[in-house]
């Protein structure tokens, strides 16, 4: 690194500070069902299953934690057969 | 009346064993009777730390299993005669700890020390769990650095909900020991500082020790780091660590924050 870059070198413990600060404001309320992303993912499929066929494989449950607003991304993959005798 | 203190943190190897020592033996140097007592059954250091390791004859395990009584397993420190060790079994494993032995052996000490200082092992296990189980003030001993606090942040919760005071519904006692603190990073804004820590955590303040070379020539003479140098700055922070437990009042100092120019010019940069 050149002596230029050491000296512009962003400081990273506020970094972590926020970090913490969001992570442990969600760790400490979800303490004893920590697996919800699991219990969640499992309930949606079961629902999706009684109306279309899916590969249990190709379902990516996502949860992103913000400061304010948390978002949970399912994408679950439709295979086409499986879509064309559903519609 | 005894005061029984778990020095616990949740992480590895952020310095419970180091500083169950150091304040172990700052207590007993200041005259009051204090028993260090090791909880890592199978990973035992305590013992190598203060310099007792060809020593043990009995250990914890087998007080509680009836093999030895406490006076034969307790080690009496060469240097001090009032800081005492009870190391753990290196050779069996955590699952010959008992609650209820446990609980005898921690009465039993209730008895005869002033300061009974549990050095928990890593991890939210039963180990850790039980080390923790009887105490009345826990030292959550923590480094400036991610894993570290959010591992401290969970240990928190179990002392809050796992310990005996918990369960009668009244608190455990628990205080914050910042170890490996580096102020002049923390200025840079490269490190964690004693305020960030503090805020996240919100527990009180027991102390900042500082990173030191002073620390592992300690342990490689097999001292507690206040016998090894009672001079150097961990030392210093340990000593008024022990009276902050002891209820003194005494001013928090932030070891190593004294700047030389050199340090001025280059501690601005964080701003």
């Amino acid at each position: 690194m050149s002596i230029f870059g050491f000296f512009s070198r962003q400081a990273s413990a506020p970094t972590a500070r926020e970090r913490l600060q969001v992570l442990l404001a969600h760790e400490r309320t979800t303490t004893g069902h920590s697996d919800l992303v699991a219990q969640l993912r499992e309930e949606i499929l079961a629902v999706i299953a009684k109306h279309v066929q899916i590969d249990r494989d190709k379902v990516n449950v996502k949860m992103d934690r913000g400061k304010k607003v948390s978002t949970l991304e399912v994408d679950i993959e439709i295979p086409l057969e499986a879509d064309a005798r559903a519609a | 009346m005894a005061k029984v203190v778990v020095v616990t943190s949740g992480k590895g190897g952020v310095g419970k064993t180091t500083s169950t020592a150091a304040l172990g033996a700052a207590l007993a140097q200041k005259g009051e009777k204090t028993v260090v007592v090791d909880f890592d059954v199978g990973l035992r250091n305590l013992d190598l730390v203060m310099g007792a390791e060809r020593r043990v004859v009995y250990d914890l395990v087998n007080v509680i299993q009836g093999d030895a009584k406490l006076p034969q397993a307790l080690i009496r420190d060469k240097r001090l005669e009032t800081l005492h060790l009870l190391p753990a079994s290196q050779t069996r494993d955590k699952d010959n700890l008992t609650a209820e032995g446990v609980e005898k052996v921690i009465a039993e000490l209730r008895k005869s020390f002033d300061w009974i200082i549990c050095d928990s092992p890593a991890g939210i296990e039963r180990g850790a769990t039980l080390a923790m189980r009887h105490a009345d003030i826990a030292v959550v001993v923590t480094n400036p650095e991610v894993s570290s606090v959010r591992d401290s942040d969970r240990i928190i919760g179990l002392l809050d909900a796992k310990t005996e005071k918990a369960e009668r519904g009244d608190r455990v006692e628990k205080h914050l020991l910042l170890t490996r603190y580096d102020a002049g990073r923390a200025e840079r804004g490269d490190m964690l500082k004693v305020d960030d820590v503090l805020e996240i955590l919100s527990i009180p303040l027991l102390g900042i020790i500082p990173e030191s070379m002073d620390v592992l020539r300690a342990s490689n003479l097999g001292s507690p780091v206040t016998l090894a140098d009672d001079r150097s700055a961990p030392a210093l922070a340990y000593f008024d660590a022990a009276r902050r437990l002891s209820g003194e009042t005494v001013p928090v100092t932030v070891p190593g924050e004294k700047r030389g120019l050199f340090g001025k010019i280059f501690g601005r940069r964080a701003a």
